[in-house]
Parts: C-alpha cells; sequence; structure tokens
C-alpha cells in the first residue's frame, strides 16, 4: 500500500462532498500526489479501488491532464509560462536561464532531486510576464538576476504543492 | 479616460476576502433583497432585461440561458461557474476570485435560486491555488454566518457551494468539456444539443456560466437594469474586465463600460514602452484575429469586432509592438492549441500540430512559400470541421496574421534554400515520442 490512511480518509472526505463520487476523482488524484509525489501505477491502482472503477478509468484522467505525472518529478515544480504575453517579455531566455542555472532539461530532475522546470501554457497573470508558478506562488515579473533567492526560497517549502486544501474536506459538509 | 470601477470597485482592498468588509462594503444586500422580493421567475426576467451578455469569451445573453432550465421542481438542478480561466492574455477571474471571493459566492447564490440549484460548483483551474485557498475560505465564512446551507436569511432557500479543483486542461474551459471534467473524466466536448441547460452536471439541468458574469448580476440586483443598461451601448451593455499584457508599458486588469475605443483602453495602460511602435492585437484573448493600427478606434465591444471578423471575446488584449516577430507568435500560438487540443476529433487533433510543424520550419528558415496555401487551406478546413470551439478558435490568430503580416513570413521563407519548392512534407510527420517521459526515463 503506498497511500496512507490521512490521504485515504481525506479522498473519502472528498467523494462525500458531490452527489456521485466519480466526481471527486480529480480532487483525489491531487491529494494522492501530494503525498506520494507523483502518480506510479500502484498509486493508480490503489485510487481506482477506492472509486471501484478500473485502473484504465483512472489512468485515462491521469494523462489527460496537465498537473499529473506518472514519472517521479523533483520536489518543487517551476512552471515557467511560454505563452505569448510572456514570450513577449522575455519568457524564452528566461526558460533558457533557469534551466542553465539549474543544469537541467525541461522536465528533468536536478541533481539534488529538488526541482523540475515545466514550459506551460498561460497561467493567468499575464499582467506579471514574463511570470513562473514556482510551487503554489506566482511569481513576476521575474528577471534573471532573481532567480537565485526564488529557488532558495522554494527549498524552504514543503514540495510538493496540492490545490485541495488538506483540512477543507472536515470543514463543511 | 477614467476607470468605472464596479466589479473592482473593491478589489484594491486588502480586507475585501473576508465576510465583515464584504458586508461593511453593500455586500449580500442583493441576495437578501432577491430572496425577500423577487421571485425566481422575475429575477431571470431581470437579467435577460439588461442585456447581460456572457464574460466568458461567447457573448450569449446570461438571461436568456437561464430561461431554458425546465421549471420542473422535481428535477434537481445545478449551477457551475466556469472559473477556468486559461485563454492565453486572460486573468480577470483571478483578480475577482482572489481579491473579492465573495461578490462571486454572491454571484452563484443569485443563479441558483434564479434556476432552483440547491447545490452549485465553482470549477476553479488547478493552477489557481491561491483563488482556491481565498474561495474556501470564503465558503467557509458564508456556512457559519448561515449565509450558505439551509433556509438561508430566514427563507426556504438552501444552497451549498463546492469548490472544484481542476488539473491543467484549457479545453475544460469549453462548457460541455467542463461537465466531463467535473463527473471525473477527461475534458472532452459533449455533443449539442441536448444544451446543458437542459441535460447537463449528471443530465441534469445546469447552468454554466463566467465568474465576471456571475459578479455582473449582484450589481443587476443592487442597482436595477436600467443604470446596467445605462452602461455601455445597446445590446452590449454593462461593465466589462479589459486585461491588457504583452508589449505595453503597465499590463494589468482595467474596468471600463463596453465600447470604449481600442486606443483609450491601450492608453490607459500606459501606452507602449518607451521607443516602441504598436503594431497589432488579439482583441479578445488568443483565439481571435487580429487588430492593427487601422483598427485602433474600434468601438470594443461584441458586436462591432464580431463585424469586423475578430472577436471580442474575452476583453483580453494581448499587444505587440515593432519589435515582435510575427512568425514566432503564430508558432507559439498554434502550439498551444496543439498542447490543449484533446484529441477527440480528428481535424483539431492532427489540424493543429501538422500547422505547428509548418511554422517551426518557416522559423527556422527551411519553409516554401507554397507552406502558407497549406496553412490556410488547414487552419480553413479544421475550423469548419471540427467538433468544438477549441479549432475554430485556432484558425483566426494564424491566419490573421499571415494575411496583416505576410511580408514577414515571405522573408523568413527567403532564408530557405527551398522557398520556390513544394516541401517535400506535405503531411504532418508522425509523433514524436512523448518529451515528457522521454526525458526522464534518460
Amino acid at each position: 500500500m503506498m497511500l496512507n490512511q490521512e490521504t485515504i480518509d481525506m479522498i473519502r472526505a472528498l467523494q462525500d462532498k458531490y452527489p456521485e463520487r466519480r466526481s471527486a476523482l480529480i480532487p483525489a488524484l491531487h491529494v494522492a500526489q501530494a503525498q506520494v509525489g507523483y502518480l506510479p501505477v500502484e498509486v493508480q491502482q490503489e485510487v481506482a479501488a477506492l472509486f471501484e472503477i478500473d485502473t484504465s478509468e483512472v489512468n485515462a484522467v491521469v494523462t489527460f491532464y496537465d498537473m499529473f505525472f506518472e514519472e517521479p518529478v523533483g520536489k518543487h515544480l517551476i512552471h515557467v509560462c511560454k505563452n505569448v504575453s510572456c514570450m513577449l517579455r522575455g519568457s524564452d531566455e528566461l526558460l533558457g536561464a533557469l534551466c542553465h542555472k539549474l543544469g537541467v532539461k525541461p522536465y528533468e530532475i536536478s541533481a539534488d532531486g529538488n526541482f523540475t522546470i515545466i514550459p506551460s501554457e498561460c497561467l493567468g497573470a499575464c499582467d506579471r510576464a514574463p511570470m513562473m508558478l514556482v510551487d503554489d506562488q506566482v511569481v513576476g515579473p521575474v528577471q534573471e538576476g532573481q532567480l537565485e533567492e526564488i529557488l532558495q526560497q522554494a527549498k524552504a517549502k514543503r514540495g510538493h504543492p496540492c490545490p485541495i486544501l488538506m483540512n477543507e474536506a472536515s470543514a463543511h459538509e | 479616460m477614467n476607470e468605472t470601477r464596479i466589479l473592482t470597485q473593491y478589489c484594491s482592498d486588502e480586507h475585501q476576502c473576508s465576510i465583515e468588509t464584504y458586508e461593511n462594503n453593500h455586500g449580500y444586500l442583493a441576495i437578501r433583497r432577491a430572496l425577500k422580493e423577487i421571485a425566481p421567475d422575475n429575477l431571470i426576467e431581470m437579467v435577460k432585461a439588461s442585456g447581460l451578455r456572457g464574460r466568458g469569451g461567447a457573448g450569449f445573453p446570461t438571461g436568456v440561458k437561464w430561461g431554458f432550465v425546465p421549471k420542473d421542481p422535481s428535477l434537481p438542478k445545478y449551477v457551475v461557474c466556469n472559473a477556468d480561466e486559461s485563454e492565453p492574455g486572460t486573468f480577470k477571474d483571478r483578480l475577482l476570485m482572489e481579491k473579492d471571493p465573495h461578490q462571486l459566492l454572491e454571484g452563484v447564490m443569485l443563479a441558483s435560486y434564479a434556476i432552483g440549484a440547491k447545490k452549485a460548483f465553482i470549477y476553479c483551474r488547478g493552477e489557481y491555488y491561491e483563488s482556491i485557498r481565498k474561495l474556501e475560505k470564503a465558503v467557509e465564512e458564508a456556512h457559519a454566518k448561515g449565509y450558505l446551507g439551509q433556509s438561508i436569511f430566514g427563507s426556504s432557500f438552501s444552497l451549498d457551494i463546492v469548490i472544484h479543483v481542476g488539473a491543467g486542461a484549457y479545453i475544460a474551459g469549453e462548457e460541455t468539456a467542463l461537465l466531463n471534467s467535473l463527473e471525473g473524466y477527461r475534458a472532452t466536448p459533449r455533443l449539442k444539443p441536448p444544451f446543458p441547460a437542459v441535460e447537463g452536471l449528471y443530465n441534469k439541468p445546469t447552468i454554466i456560466n463566467n465568474v465576471e458574469t456571475l459578479c455582473c448580476v449582484v450589481h443587476i440586483v443592487n442597482r436595477g437594469v436600467d443604470w446596467f443598461q445605462s452602461i455601455g451601448k445597446p445590446k452590449n451593455s454593462g461593465p466589462k474586465i479589459f486585461q491588457i499584457s504583452g508589449q505595453i508599458k503597465n499590463p494589468g486588469c482595467y474596468e471600463f463600460p463596453i465600447g470604449i475605443s481600442l486606443r483609450d483602453v491601450l492608453n490607459a495602460a500606459g501606452g507602449m514602452l518607451p521607443g516602441r511602435k504598436f503594431k497589432a492585437c488579439y482583441p479578445g484573448g488568443s483565439s481571435c484575429a487580429l487588430l492593427t493600427e487601422k483598427d485602433l478606434d474600434l468601438s470594443m465591444d461584441f458586436d462591432t469586432l464580431n463585424e469586423h471578423k475578430s472577436a471580442f471575446g474575452t476583453a483580453s488584449i494581448i499587444v505587440m509592438d515593432d519589435s515582435a516577430d510575427m512568425v514566432k507568435v503564430a508558432w507559439r500560438l498554434m502550439e498551444f492549441y496543439q498542447n490543449e487540443s484533446c484529441g477527440k476529433c480528428t481535424p483539431c487533433r492532427e489540424g493543429t500540430r501538422w500547422v505547428v510543424q509548418i511554422l517551426e520550419r518557416i522559423y527556422s528558415g527551411k519553409g516554401t512559400l507554397y507552406d502558407l496555401e497549406v496553412i490556410d487551406q488547414v487552419c480553413k478546413s479544421m475550423a469548419a470541421n471540427s467538433f468544438c470551439p477549441l479549432a475554430v478558435g485556432a484558425a483566426p490568430p494564424i491566419i490573421s496574421a499571415i494575411v496583416e503580416f505576410r511580408d514577414e513570413f515571405e522573408a523568413a521563407i527567403r532564408k530557405s534554400p527551398h522557398e520556390k519548392s513544394y516541401a517535400d512534407m506535405r503531411m504532418a510527420y508522425p509523433y514524436q515520442k512523448n518529451t515528457k517521459r522521454l526525458a526522464v526515463l534518460k
């Protein structure tokens, strides 16, 4: 078993929020990924069991959405927006500088296991172009000189960000 | 021209997220009034009369949409707020959710009351961590005060709002794809009809409205239909948050009545960067045709921009100045549509990546003049034969860039030794291996 009891309880609580249990599948995968760091087949199987659906159904969802990872990723995710508004403000150069600094290509894990850089589509903060999403935090406009500080600040955090609030499931309902 | 701040009036108040401040700033008056004085059908009529058009891009009249919901009280009905804001250049919903989440909750409550829904969902894109935190806290506060739950404000109206978190998919913003995603499936669009108002979430009548649309409803109830119609233009009434990004001095959100000129919006954002000249802009997110200098005095509204073969969309203006490389812009945008195509229908899945490959070739100096014809053909047939609006939106930004700036594309092609020949690759070459996995496995 890869999922711990806390995660399983969270998933069950999420299921209760919806008229139909299956609606909680995406939130549940977020929670599972926050615990494990990514979604290997074993985790997909366990989630499938909690929803009483086939693993292939879970896999279809995992492979569709950009925020789910079937392979390990760094502890901290850095999404660098590459869409037009950011591109016009120098995001390509920023992405290059960040990759160079960490000695990685996009999607690789940095040698210390801390970071994975993901070139991303528009993240809805074009007023801060060129922007990055560092774990759960929007930063921008980013200048190359700020990268070191941004990386250091990220390292101090938990990592494996989860958009589902960890204590929300029991908050109401 | 000064801003007309209605939806964003309190967005600069750092305490506006708390329910106390929201109420001090006239919050939750609209829903109180509606529950006491306005019958659900009359509320629908009010929204119809206001002329409010959907702010998510399509501009469909909101009241008319609400009117499609069957009246049968025994049927469960749902309101879903579309907060999957992913159109390039669009960031207004983030502002509304992070700075004034209770305004949105009140809008959701009004819509739910109007159509008789007891459960509502706010589908927020997963990357909006801060919006999700703010919304969850707002829902908690509203529950604690009894503004959500049973017998709201002493009436017979009950409502629960669930904040639903997506996981990164532009197509989930298409309303039927959003429903599939909310039901726990891949976000692929559904055939219409039946329209969601008749058969939507869990096959029950469902209203799907954008964040900004629902926020507008609060002010229609508070200040009346005539007031709302007095803002903007006939058939294009109300305030609108314009988002300006790209090569402009002060990118950001600016609220104006619909119908302001493009020039005035650009000036509000401080004009061009020092020493640069305006070249072009996408006026409504990326899924529309370019506007150029000759269009600066156009009225920014749904109908005018439609007449000019572009679109008002989400009023997200992406500005390019004389330093912008239009071949690269077109390439980058088509890459976006390729990445975000859900793969359900062939014209979109194959067409987008075919055009990406051609644009990449042109950009790297290996294009041919015939390539421009192929792009035109592929874009047009893709737009005409696809299942949902994604591919319809993918064509105009590219075609218009080639029409308006053909000389730039030809200059890039002239770098190629094969400019006059036919490319040996008239069809798209096979799928590349998944770079995401490849990188990790190495």
